[in-house]
């Protein structure tokens, strides 16, 4: 038994450093700014950059609003599926994989080409209404994420028995949903809204395309630009991605009944 | 329990209606902002500038500079596709099945989930400080054995290069897809085996194998387009220079680089088909193999 262990430890071991040496060159990259001393004036420079707190607080924003539409979108319609519509939910599955099967540069050509700025509804029209676009188009791109957590969280509780006891109680639907469904599934909502901010507060073809002011334009255009900056945004961007992934399995632990 | 335990009052509200409405929202909105904008594309990859149907765009990606952007994507889709496959495949075999301390999972399971997603921008930005001409590699190459591995023909704004710097997520992707398979493979699959004789590899090659090929060739579909409608690692590592085919499409949107905006639906068709054929095999396979893995 002994000598099979060998192997394993050094896949994994090959694996670790795959996965860390680059992150610890990033990171010994990023403190190189100042010449002959470790600094961390690369992070000064960019969280000082006016730029960079407009189009991280940009994209922040979008994020928030990509996960309430999202959350709106997908939690009726997931209970709904389950509890009144089984027959539907072939359909409304093969609509929240697409985004897995269109590339999200396709998604965004379409929009621009559908709703440019004469045509029928020229969303593309002002700055206000292409942040509507950009966030739907967000809604897209997370849809397969959000409605697949959504709808496990759903499987673990008995939505049936639930609703029945909610309605003898004289409960409408909205409130059925908000103050009954809701919190039932919060671990599996938080961890859909949690991956969804990982996913868009650095995205860069569709905010690109749309000329929109947000984070992963800005990054790409200190990428061009500049040496030192570009080792600290994507330290902090780990780091953002890091924290999401760690809150979800930190709102996991705290419900033991439920498996992510 | 059946559906009509409800009290008799609500008899008189229309039931079916009022699911569908609430359905409504979503399909709407799928319908407006994933239907109708792919669909808009492929009617306009059949149309000439006049609006008249033509097969003449599809037959107008066959021009050199078209062919070499989707040779190269696929190129190198498939081969971050099969690296990410290998080496995620043993690495998850190894953690799950090697009889590794039980913190190593766990451990192995978060990073993969951070890890694939870690991808875009930042995932191009790593890379060069790590492989770039100054990156810590790089340079700890020169000075440890004295290989200069750019003067050796390495460049990270490569085939090899772009490569490498997908397998940082296409590897983890692969750990997480794999791994429910791997816990299929029953223990008492592989003693039944051994007590009727079966070498290790005979295991492997007459079950083990069988049962897993479909959740294998699922998991490299997945990989291949997951790689193939990537742009924002390839664009920031090495702008616009790097002939990809969505970097193509990207020139194309912004300022109709292929000076024909039908030629560009008709791009934008041919990935379409490629993501949708390889991720529509992928649900189908893991739609198969999710019988064993109960």
């Amino acid at each position: 038994m002994k000598t099979t262990r060998f192997f394993p430890w050094l896949g994994f071991i090959v694996g670790a450093v795959y996965f860390l040496v680059p992150l610890i060159a990033t990171f010994e990259f990023s403190l190189r700014m100042q010449r002959g001393v470790y600094s961390f004036k690369a992070y000064q420079v960019v969280l000082a950059d006016p730029n960079f707190q407009a189009s991280f607080s940009y994209s922040a924003v979008i994020a928030l609003m990509t996960i309430i539409v999202g959350i709106a979108l997908v939690v009726p319609t997931a209970y709904l599926v389950q509890l009144k519509l089984p027959r539907l939910r072939p359909v409304v599955e093969f609509m929240t994989l697409l985004p897995l099967v269109v590339p999200a540069i396709v998604i965004v050509f379409g929009y621009l080409r559908m709703y440019n700025s004469s045509s029928w509804l020229p969303l593309t029209g002002s700055a206000r209404s292409t942040d509507l676009l950009l966030i739907f188009a967000y809604v897209t791109l997370a849809l397969p994420y959000m409605y697949r957590s959504v709808d496990t969280a759903l499987r673990t509780i008995d939505i049936r028995t639930l609703t029945e006891a909610a309605q003898s109680l004289g409960s409408s639907w909205p409130r059925i949903l908000i103050q009954v469904i809701l919190p039932n599934i919060r671990v599996g909502v938080l961890s859909g809204a949690f991956l969804t901010f990982a996913i868009v507060i650095g995205e860069f073809t569709m905010a690109s395309l749309l000329n929109r002011p947000a984070f992963g334009p800005y990054m790409q255009l200190i990428g061009a630009n500049r040496a030192y900056e570009p080792a600290a945004l994507a330290v902090i961007a780990f780091a953002i991605t890091w924290a999401c992934m760690g809150l979800i399995q930190l709102v996991a632990s705290f419900s033991p009944g439920q498996k992510r | 329990m059946s559906t009509t335990a409800l009290p008799a009052t609500a008899a008189r509200v229309k039931r079916i209606p009022w699911s569908w409405l609430g359905i409504l929202p979503f399909l709407i909105f799928s319908l407006l902002f994933l239907l109708l904008p792919a669909a808009n594309l492929i009617v306009g990859a059949f149309q000439d500038p006049s609006g008249n149907f033509t097969f003449q765009n599809i037959l107008n990606l066959a021009q050199p500079a078209i062919i070499r952007s989707y040779t190269l994507s696929l190129q190198i889709s498939a081969a971050s596709a099969l690296g990410g496959l290998v080496i995620g495949f043993f690495l998850a075999l190894a953690t799950i099945l090697g009889g590794l301390p039980r913190w190593v999972r766990p451990t192995l399971m978060t990073f993969s989930g951070v890890a694939s997603q870690f991808a875009g921008v930042p995932l191009a930005f790593a890379f060069m400080a790590t492989l770039g001409r100054t990156g810590l590699v790089t340079a700890l190459l020169f000075t440890l054995f004295d290989l200069n591995i750019y003067r050796g023909g390495f460049n990270l704004l490569s085939f090899l290069g772009l490569t490498l710097t997908y397998l940082y997520f296409q590897i983890p992707l692969m750990v997480l897809v794999v791994s429910p398979a791997l816990d299929g493979l029953k223990r008492e699959w592989r003693e039944a085996a051994s007590i009727l004789g079966a070498t290790g590899l005979q295991y492997w090659r007459m079950i083990a194998f069988p049962i897993l090929w479909p959740s294998l060739l699922g998991a490299f579909l997945l990989l291949f387009a997951n790689a193939f409608g990537a742009i924002a690692t390839a664009y920031a590592l090495t702008g616009s220079s790097f002939n990809l085919v969505t970097i193509l499409l990207y020139a194309q949107i912004r300022g109709d680089a292929l000076h024909d905006p039908n030629l560009g639906y008709a791009l934008a068709l041919g990935m379409i088909v490629i993501t949708g054929l390889s991720n529509g095999a992928y649900i189908w396979l893991a739609s198969r193999s999710a019988r064993w893995i109960r």
